[in-house]
């Protein structure tokens, strides 16, 4: 059973349909990568499967093992997070909430989870330090640490190296390469090419839409078209 | 010096005097708390909107003739919370301009009715009691003193047990909701207590200047300390002496209350500035 279905689901706004019939599934340690060009729908296609807006019509439909709250989430960077004053420890640390409930405080299983995350991403030395003083590089790690604290199964990055240098942007992709390989699921909306050279399927949205494997994306006449585009963008 | 010293103990035999501090002290905790989230939520205005809404709430009591006006302004203030915290979700009116409306509507129909039914022969003197707290907070009776010290407790605990998921939700709602935390429920309970907030500071500075009350000591805390932990309770530690030394200060001088605590809090700004600016230099080197 596939991890993740969605079944002829359509999303948008206010009965405002932006994407309709729309059907694809993830398995489990898949690397998924979300392409398309703005106003195509990717973020909505994101806050729908994160639960954040409710679908026009259709159904997502998660494995038995997967709850909805168990998908680790990297959002793009907020204006309110600039400026606030947190420590990385904080911020970090946060992830474990949902599973906590009602519970106030954090339990010390929240506590080492916290510390493997931040260890795993290689953050020991910034714990104490305040999150807006850090570089665009290593506030996406906290936030990916964060994520990490709320599912170790699912993560789900919206355009995660917006921003970011290109020797940083490579360092985030092995990053996340690595926790593909162990076993994480990953889906990732880009506007970056780079993110096909990591992904294994590919979703395409627009106004023709693809889903499958990467090589098969790569033989498609969608590919060259996205291709010449982004190579104008990019000039 | 003992002199001074001797002045102001023989004021704190006075009962109105211990009932003012008490209640200062605690309004001055409580609106720090919440002041930290409210400046980080970009929501700094709200409380302007809300302390409005209660002065209009309060004038509609005083018509009416009910001697405890809280049991109309406090009802009235948190369903305005609540209203301005959905108007700002759905966008249909901005949320700065909902504030601004709910706000300054009130502050005209509040002073309109005091107006066309007066209670006392003097009413621009009832209005500016209202308006800046001066004498309020010195005729405190014993019940409004509980009641201000049950809220207060209450408020405390309220914050102390959902600190972790306010941190949550002030820092990133969208997060907390993915992952399951019930962002709208925390914000609804944010909006209450913040209601609850004002109507008891209206008693110490008065609805035009709650506003300073809340974002003042958070806005200092902010200079110099960068953990959310560290902000808080230094924001709290700030309040609280700024309410005690300006409360102090108006006894002694005779100075209106309200006005003078507030004085006290933007001295305090200015050096928590300062010393963050010079802070940020020796940094750099």
């Amino acid at each position: 059973m596939p991890l993740l279905s969605f079944e002829n689901i359509s999303i948008g706004y206010d009965n405002n349909p932006i994407l309709e019939n729309l059907s694809f599934s993830i398995e489990q340690g898949d690397y998924l990568a979300i392409l398309g060009e703005n106003g195509a729908g990717k973020s909505t296609l994101l806050k729908t499967m994160l639960g954040l807006i409710k679908p026009l019509d259709g159904k997502i439909v998660f494995d038995v093992g997967v709850k909805k709250t168990e998908i680790g989430y990297l959002p793009q960077q907020t204006v309110v997070q600039r400026d606030f004053p947190a420590s990385v420890w904080e911020i970090v640390i946060s992830g474990c909430l949902a599973k906590d409930g009602i519970r106030p405080f954090y339990a010390k299983e929240d506590k080492q989870l916290a510390e493997a995350n931040i260890k795993k991403l290689g953050l020991e030395d910034l714990k104490k330090r305040c999150y807006r003083e850090l570089s665009g590089g290593q506030q996406q790690r906290v936030l990916l640490a964060r994520a990490l604290c709320s599912s170790d199964k699912v993560l789900v990055l919206d355009e995660p190296v917006t921003g970011l240098d290109p020797k940083v942007t490579i360092q985030l992709y092995e990053l996340i390469d690595s926790l593909n390989k162990e076993g994480i699921t990953i889906i990732m909306i880009s506007h970056d090419l780079q993110a096909l050279k990591h992904a294994n399927k590919i979703l395409h949205l627009g106004h023709e839409t693809f889903f499958g494997n990467k090589e098969d994306y790569l033989k498609s006449p969608l590919y060259q078209i996205f291709m010449d585009k982004g190579g104008k963008q990019n000039d | 010096m003992i002199e001074l010293f001797e002045t102001i103990a023989s004021y704190f035999q006075f009962q109105f005097v211990q009932y003012a501090f008490i209640v200062g002290v605690l309004i001055a905790l409580c609106s720090s708390l919440l002041g930290v989230t409210l400046v980080l939520k970009r929501f700094s205005f709200i409380g302007d909107g809300l302390s409005h809404m209660a002065f209009g709430a309060m004038a509609v009591a005083a018509v009416v003739g009910l001697t405890n006006n809280m049991i109309i302004s406090m009802p009235v203030t948190i369903i305005a919370a609540i209203l301005l915290l959905r108007t700002s979700q759905n966008s249909r009116i901005k949320g700065d301009a909902a504030v601004a409306m709910l706000s300054v509507g009130a502050l005209a129909i509040g002073y309109l009715l005091m107006n066309i039914f007066p209670t006392s022969s003097n009413v621009s003197a009832d209005v500016c009691t209202t308006l800046f707290g001066s004498v309020s907070i010195l005729t405190l009776s014993t019940v409004e003193v509980w009641i201000c010290i049950g809220l207060s407790i209450l408020t405390g605990l309220i914050f102390v047990f959902f600190y972790n998921k306010i941190f949550a939700v002030t820092f990133d709602e969208n997060f907390a909701r993915a992952t399951g935390v019930k962002a709208n429920l925390y914000n609804l309970l944010i909006a209450v207590v913040t209601a609850i907030i004002i109507v008891l500071a209206m008693n110490l500075v008065g609805s035009l200047l709650i506003s300073a009350l809340i974002i003042f000591p958070a806005l200092s805390a902010m200079r110099v300390f960068k953990s959310f932990k560290s902000v808080t309770i230094s924001s709290a530690i700030i309040s609280v002496f700024c309410a005690a030394s300006g409360l102090l200060i108006s006894i002694v001088a005779g100075t209106p209350v309200g006005p003078t605590i507030v004085a006290v809090d933007i001295v305090v700004f200015f050096i928590f500035f300062l010393i963050g600016f010079i802070f940020s230099r020796v940094k750099k080197g």
